[in-house]
Formats: C-alpha cells, structure tokens, sequence
C-alpha cells in the first residue's frame, strides 16, 4: 500500500485536525489534569520505593544496578504515558463501536479503518507519564555514566521506537479479536496488569517467565531491551531480534484486523 | 398496625431475608452470564504472582527473616485476597447516575447500597471457579512445593478476607457519593489505587518496609486490606485479635461516614439523564 505526496499531506492533515478536537473535548474537564498528575507522580513514587527495596543491603536486581534498573522503569513509564494518550482512548472504542453496530460508519469513511481507529482520538493526560519517564531515563543514564551523543543514541531511539510499535499492535490485536467476542474490553486490562511485569528488568524473573516474557508476551522488548539500548550495552542479536518482532507483530496486526472484518456483520440492524 | 410486636418484626425479618436471597441469586445469575468476562478479571490480578516471582529470586528476603515457604504462602494468600477483595462501585454507580438509572432504584423499598453490595459478591461466588484453577496450575508449575495451610488460619482467613472486602467496598462506595456532585467522580479510582497498591502489602511485604512507612501504612486501613488478611491464611505469627479489633473500628466508622454521606448525596441527586 504506497501513497503518494498529496495523499499523504491529506492523511496528516486529517490526523492533525482529529487530535485537536479531541484535545478541545478533554479540556472540558479540566479537575482530570489534576488528578491524573497526581496519579502519575505518586505511582512513580510508589513504583521507585518498591524498587528500592530489592537494594537495601547491597543486593541488586536480576544484575543491574540501581541507575540501571531506574531506566528499566523510565521505560516502562513512557510506555505508560503512551497508552493514555493513543491506546487507552482509541482502542478500547474499538470495542463499543462493534458492540452498538458504529463501525459501519468507520469502514465507509474514505480513510483506512486500522488507522482512523487507531489515531482517532488523543489523550493529553499521558504527557505526565511520557515526561517522567523522559527524566527519569536521562538521570539514570547520567548516573551510569552513559555516553549520551554517539552511535548508540540511533539504536536506542530505534529500540524506544520499536517498542511503540509493539505495544501498539498487540494493543489493536487485542481490541481486533472484539469482532469475534464483543464484550473484551477487559482484555484491555489483563494486559495492563500483565505488562506491570515491564517495570522490573527482565533477569529479575525466574527462568521459565524470562521466555514467555520473551517469546509468548514480548515484555523484554518493550522495556528491557530499549533500556539496554540507552545504556549502550544491547548486543547485536537482541537488536535484531526486537526489530523482527516489530515488523513481525506489525504484519500481524494489519493483516488480523483484514481477516477480521470479513468476520464483521454488523450489530443491531 | 403495630410494627413492634414480635410476630411483626420476625415477619419484616422474614422478608427481608427473602428480598436480599433473591437479589443475591439474580445477581449471580446475571453474573454467570458473563463468566469469560469474570475469567478474564480473575487473570488481571495476577499482579502478587508476578511478584512472588521477582521476591523468591532476591536473597533480601532472608534479612527479614522470612524463608521461600514463607514468602508463597505470602503471595498466594494475597492473591486469594485481592481476588475477593475486587470493587468496581465506583464505576457501575457512575454509570447508573449519569444514565439516571439511579432514578427508579431509589423508588423502591430497598437501599440501593444492596444491590450494589450483592453484585458484587455474587461475582465473587462465580471467581471460585476460575481462582482455583489458577492455583491449581501454580500448583503443577511449581511441583517442589511445600505449602502448610492450618484449617483454623484458614477459617479466621475468609473471616478477615470478608472483612477486608467490607473495608474496601465502604471506602469506594463513600468515595462514589461524589457522583452526586461531579460526572467524572471515577476518576478518583484512579487515586485510591495508589495507596491500596502500595502500602497494602500488595506487592511487596510490609515487613520490607523502612519502620517508618510501615508504621505509617498501619495507621491507615490499607494493610487491613491484604497485608492482614494474608498473613491470617499463611499462618504467620501475629496478633490476630488486635488486628481484627483494629479493622473493625475502621469498619464501624466507614459505616457511619458512608450512611452520613449517602443521607447528604441523595438531596444532592438531581436525576440526570432522565
């Protein structure tokens, strides 16, 4: 699917006009700002205590040092932020559209269903998240004596990135499999309680949960590994294996989400 | 007619255990309707499992003088815990006040308190199921284990997980009154999560703790919630009866805080939606 220039210019353009009316709706509720900030630093204090703890005495984590282990949860911070602002609002309408029948109207627009579901709406109250998660990164790079503007800066916004992605499709995967089951917006939340695991550095895990947190659910690739990337000690395999994850999960979901619509009949009429 | 002989009051007693068993089995029913969703739920908290596996790989567990039995047992009771300890009022009661389904609840000779007070031990009935097949596949993962469950901290430990639900559910059914006032009131969910996952023993134990958080977390119900309760089921030396006479303070000012604010609430209420 190649698209020309003025298509494209189009195709952002839509975007942009979306994400700004949906920015003037959540404005309207303006307390939510406050209450989301206040969700975000005292679960990042709370989630850096508990972290701490597993310190005391000079023990370590699975072997990484505190500053370290602090850019595994920076990660997972961001990877948080993210989820508010695009996956939280976006995908779990996915699941009511299906349910009152109004994915019909989705489908008849002259824009790409995956991704006017996908980009339709846009969440301000995740930006606490993402900038949290930007500080806390660079203070444990700082600590750790990362060297910040070299080669490695490419591979780990290359890491950050494809962690995105990832997170992205098994997200829509997820709200896809609504056109067989309707009622799975809880899905939603298994999944964000099974990713809370992103917090901790993958080596802190028994074995047998080190490969399904690899291979089954790819948790390592969403916080471990980018993490790595920004500390410069990624080897070369692991890069290479979370960029084949990328593609691959991106491959998955576009075409699960085609195979589904044939699937789709339509509620209520 | 008098209402206070005592062929009246045993007849109003009568009824009204009639009305709650009929609320409880409908909600049951209407809850076993949607069992894969309830399964699904189940699995979501599988948070002190994920924890129990990153705490049984760090040696700093010793330093409290906890061994490996000790710690699984920890955990798999706090899984038990949070499994009967789910509320979700603030959400369902959100919904019916914007929608203004409150409205025809409140004409009937019932507090609504108990329907949402049934629904939710109804789903908690249709869990059992689902959490004891998850402990059964915890049981084949890990085959090693050793586990030593007494039936009488077993018994003591569903009084106090039900107490803890209590404890819970009050919380969030005073927070919910908000509703009255503001639309987006569910929002605060959001902020009570925080301390409940933090200072509750949720994800890591209390006893881990620096003194003076955990003197601190003492003094809110929060510990009462999980840290208790799961110490009662694993069996673990503490002093059982001051913790239950400190939940039950807890339990009998909720009480009176929640019908205060629910008085308060309903003036406020103005049948939006309808």
């Amino acid at each position: 699917m190649l698209l020309n220039a003025s298509e494209m210019s189009r195709l952002v353009r839509t975007i942009l006009s979306f994400w700004s009316t949906s920015l003037a709706t959540e404005f309207e509720y303006k307390l939510n700002f406050l209450i989301e900030l206040i969700s975000t630093i005292g679960n990042l204090i709370g989630s850096i205590f508990i972290l701490s703890l597993f310190y005391n005495d000079g023990h370590t984590l699975g072997g990484w040092t505190w500053s370290s282990a602090l850019v595994v949860l920076g990660m997972y911070t961001i990877l948080e932020g993210f989820t508010t602002i695009f996956l939280q609002p976006n995908l779990s309408r996915i699941v009511r559209h299906v349910q009152n029948g109004t994915l019909d109207f989705v489908l008849l627009k002259p824009v790409s269903s995956q991704l006017w579901l996908s980009f339709r709406l846009f969440s301000p109250w995740g930006f606490p998240s993402l900038l949290c998660g930007v500080c806390l990164i660079i203070y444990g790079s700082i600590k750790n004596e990362t060297q910040f503007f070299s080669s490695s800066f490419l591979i780990s916004s290359l890491l950050v990135f494809s962690s995105l992605i990832i997170l992205y499709n098994i997200w829509f995967m997820l709200a896809t499999t609504s056109i067989w089951f309707v009622k799975v917006w809880n899905v939603n939340e298994v999944l964000r309680s099974t990713l809370v695991a992103g917090r901790y550095p993958i080596s802190a895990y028994p074995p047998i949960l080190r490969v399904i947190f690899t291979f089954v659910l790819p948790i390592a690739f969403l916080t471990t590994i980018p993490a790595q990337g920004i500390l410069g000690i990624a080897s070369i395999d692991w890069i290479i294996g979370a960029l084949s994850i990328t593609l691959f999960s991106l491959f998955c979901s576009i075409n699960l989400w085609r195979y589904a619509l044939r699937f789709y009949t339509s509620a209520s009429s | 007619m008098n209402y206070f002989t005592p062929n009246a009051l045993l007849n109003n007693l009568k009824r009204k255990c009639l009305v709650y068993k009929v609320l409880l089995f409908t909600q049951y029913a209407l809850m076993l309707e949607y069992r894969a969703e309830i399964a699904l739920w189940v699995i979501s908290g599988l948070l002190p499992l994920i924890m129990l596996s990153i705490w049984s790989q760090s040696y700093i567990i010793t330093s409290i003088g906890w061994n490996n039995r000790m710690l699984v047992q920890y955990f798999l009771s706090a899984f038990i815990v949070r499994q009967f300890t789910a509320v979700w009022v603030m959400i369902t009661f959100e919904q019916d006040n914007l929608e203004g389904k409150l409205s025809p609840f409140l004409l009937q000779p019932l507090t609504p308190f108990w329907r949402y007070f049934s629904s939710h031990i109804a789903e908690q009935m249709t869990r059992i199921p689902f959490v004891i097949f998850i402990l059964f596949v915890f049981y084949l993962i890990n085959p090693g284990l050793h586990l030593d469950f007494g039936i009488y901290s077993i018994v003591l430990g569903l009084i106090s997980i039900f107490f803890a639900f209590l404890l819970r559910f009050l919380i969030h059914w005073i927070f919910a009154m908000v509703c009255f006032w503001s639309d987006r009131a569910s929002a605060i969910e959001r902020l009570l999560l925080i301390p409940y996952t933090f200072l509750s023993g949720l994800v890591a134990p209390l006893d881990i703790y620096p003194t003076a958080i955990r003197k601190f977390a003492y003094h809110t119900p929060y510990p009462y919630l999980v840290d208790f309760p799961s110490k009662v089921i694993s069996g673990q030396n503490i002093n059982i009866s001051s913790g239950f006479t400190s939940i039950s303070i807890w339990l009998f000012s909720l009480i009176v805080i929640s019908i205060m604010a629910w008085k308060i609430g309903v003036k406020h209420y103005s049948g939006m939606g309808t």
